[in-house]
């Protein structure tokens, strides 16, 4: 069901000018940020940890867990991550351009609450306007008192920076996103030791927030945890933005209470999806991005909750939800994902370098019509390699998860559609062409 | 380092960054606790000021930098947007990540292809446009969609993709379309003013240069939509 809570992150879509100072204040802005200077930081924490805002970038894992891991050691830093790069996902992308005032005020609330001497958000360099109106924006914020030194009179201080990307993937990893802010190759960095929140930016505590995330932060301290917990259910609290895209009639970023809704009511509600085009048969979908095993019309009923998907033997990701109707070549569709992680792989480690690679070249000589009845062994075998036992979630035989992250769309094609594979091959080409 | 002689639509190649482009840059310094992060944010100033790095470019940013020319192109090759090669007036990055694949973006390029006479990677003899295949842009609500010097047209057709290669060639987009490489028309007007020592020459707590900068032009780039 579609419940009738209010939208936290994405209030300020559709009013005029919502990327301005002026609009921000008229609708509320900074409200927050004035509250929590005046609650101290711990307050402002256990609000955040009482919340229990689960990370919004793909990985899931609790903002005020991960905040009550930063060491003690000083200087610390706050990253926001605004790399938004998983294929399908494309609400920090709206987000950065509809509301930057939003996510500078939820980053001075992390900044106050954690001690960071410095932040820098993290904007994927592809994102021109949104690097545009995030620097508007935080020069309006300085001018208005809301940056920089003595934030409102509460002798906090604090500066950020807007730091463009050059194109990465990899660069949405938060080590590799280290690295690259230090001026360096996308290099993702070995955890242990690595991990940011002891030896981060410069080798000091770092905590890297995504932009969604700290964008729910003014709500969380002008309402309270409580209030933020009190909707969805279970682990899944609050609302979250669903990227919906593919063959849906009203492909869009669609802000929506956590567990309550289900994929169905995601994919066919009229005020949502509206359905699959031309009243097609949902094939399949991937319910968290092109890293998460796939789901077929059996799992429609599941809501969008982050254990129940988790159990169920995938992701809510990135929250990005991806439709395939009947039209679909599942041979083709694993292929682009396998070409697209062969591609941005930062070569690092041999199995993903080496065997994205072989997967990516196995896939297109099957769709062309040149593979083999071996090669469906060959596929699982390289993929066993790369993420030992494929399990889930994989078991990691690289630096970071981006390796194994390949398998999911190919174990998951093979095993829902694996006559598809044969037909390729017996026929020689493609069905579907 | 990799160099050659390059002839460029549009003038001459200036050799190193320019006097207001070597300011830009040691601002871009002045933000970081280590200078070595303002490498790539410098190394879009590089682009912005040629639409490409060349390798005198890259040679001046290692020097402001106190890094070696090897370090630098280092770090530029490891990133798509980086060029270390000539690109055309108008990058054309078409998308055929899986939300684009399943609605017609592979199609989309190959109609580009036909259409500008250059394969995904080629750049027309007119050195107008280079067309590239690219990962998802993010844009998948509109999709198939496209970037042209990252400013972003989705729900693309082959006949709307035909107006807008019109558009761009006779200059009618100018003011929506900056030149490749200019990533963000805005400047950063405040310095740095918690430490005390302001990075863009302004009194601690003050902005610089009157009122904060706005954006303007962005009719082709609307946010996609989102449920109520």
């Amino acid at each position: 069901m579609i419940t009738d809570a209010a939208p936290i992150v994405t209030s300020r879509l559709g009013v005029p000018n919502s990327w301005t100072l002026k609009a921000y204040l008229e609708t509320g802005g900074y409200a927050g940020l004035r509250k929590a200077l005046t609650m101290g930081a711990e307050a402002v924490s256990a609000e955040v940890m009482t919340a229990n805002l689960l990370g919004r970038g793909g990985a899931g894992f609790e903002v005020g867990r991960k905040w009550s891991m930063l060491a003690k050691e000083r200087p610390a830093y706050l990253v926001i991550n605004g790399d938004e790069s998983e294929p399908c996902t494309y609400k920090d992308h709206m987000l950065l351009e509809a509301d930057p005032h939003q996510i500078i005020e939820g980053t001075l609330i992390c900044a106050y609450a954690t001690g960071a001497a410095q932040a820098f958000i993290f904007v994927r360099g592809e994102f021109a306007l949104g690097i545009e109106r995030m620097t508007a924006a935080l020069n309006e914020a300085y001018a208005y008192g809301a940056v920089g030194h003595d934030i409102f009179g509460s002798g906090f201080s604090v500066d950020v920076v807007i730091h463009p990307g050059a194109g990465a993937y990899i660069c949405g990893e938060e080590t590799a996103l280290l690295e690259s802010l230090e001026g360096k190759r996308g290099y993702p960095r070995d955890k242990p030791p690595y991990f940011p929140a002891v030896k981060g930016l410069y080798m000091k505590p770092t905590i890297v927030n995504n932009v969604e995330s700290v964008s729910n932060l003014p709500w969380i301290v002008l309402n309270g945890g409580d209030g933020f917990k009190a909707l969805g259910q279970g682990r899944s609290t609050g609302t979250r933005i669903f990227s919906l895209s593919g063959h849906v009639r009203q492909p869009a970023n669609y802000e929506i209470e956590m567990s309550k809704t289900t994929f169905h009511d995601l994919i066919y509600d009229p005020k949502l999806g509206g359905g699959i085009r031309n009243d097609n048969q949902l094939k399949a979908f991937i319910p968290g991005g092109a890293s998460a095993p796939w789901f077929g019309p059996e799992q429609l009923e599941m809501g969008l909750d982050q254990e129940a998907v988790g159990k169920a033997g995938s992701m809510l990701g990135s929250g990005s939800v991806i439709v395939m109707d009947h039209t679909t070549c599942m041979v083709r569709a694993s292929w682009r994902i396998t070409r697209f992680f062969h591609r941005e792989s930062c070569g690092q480690c041999t199995p993903c370098r080496e065997g994205g690679g072989w997967l990516d070249k196995i896939l297109h000589r099957i769709e062309t019509g040149a593979g083999r009845e071996s090669d469906l062994d060959l596929l699982l075998d390289v993929c066993d390699n790369i993420a030992p036992g494929l399990s889930w979630p994989p078991q990691k035989t690289t630096i970071c998860v981006l390796g194994p992250s390949i398998p999911s769309s190919i174990t998951s094609a093979i095993k829902m559609f694996r006559d598809e594979f044969l037909v390729h091959i017996k026929e020689g080409g493609c069905p579907f062409a | 380092m990799y160099r050659h002689q390059f002839v460029l639509v549009g003038g001459p190649v200036v050799a190193r960054l320019t006097p207001d482009n070597v300011r830009r840059a040691k601002d871009l310094i002045g933000l970081y606790p280590q200078s070595r992060s303002a490498l790539i944010p410098m190394l879009h100033v590089a682009q912005e000021q040629d639409g490409w790095l060349t390798p005198e470019a890259m040679e001046h940013v290692g020097e402001l930098l106190g890094i070696t020319p090897a370090e630098v192109y280092g770090t530029a090759s490891f990133y798509d947007m980086l060029f270390t090669e000539p690109v055309g007036r108008h990058l054309v990055s078409v998308c055929t990540n899986l939300a684009c694949l399943l609605n017609g973006g592979v199609e989309l390029l190959e109609h580009a292809e036909a259409s500008l006479g250059v394969a995904a990677g080629g750049t027309t003899h007119d050195g107008e446009f280079t067309l590239e295949e690219v990962e998802c842009i993010a844009f998948c609500g509109a999709a198939p969609c496209l970037a042209v010097n990252w400013r972003f047209f989705g729900s693309v057709s082959p006949d709307t993709f035909d107006q807008l290669v019109d558009d761009l060639r006779a200059g009618r987009l100018a003011d929506e379309v900056p030149p490749h490489g200019t990533l963000c028309r805005v400047r950063r007007n405040v310095g740095l003013t918690s430490a005390g020592s302001p990075a863009a020459g302004g009194s601690p707590g003050q902005a610089v240069g009157g009122s904060p900068t706005t954006v303007s032009g962005t009719a082709t780039t609307n946010p996609p939509s989102t449920g109520a």
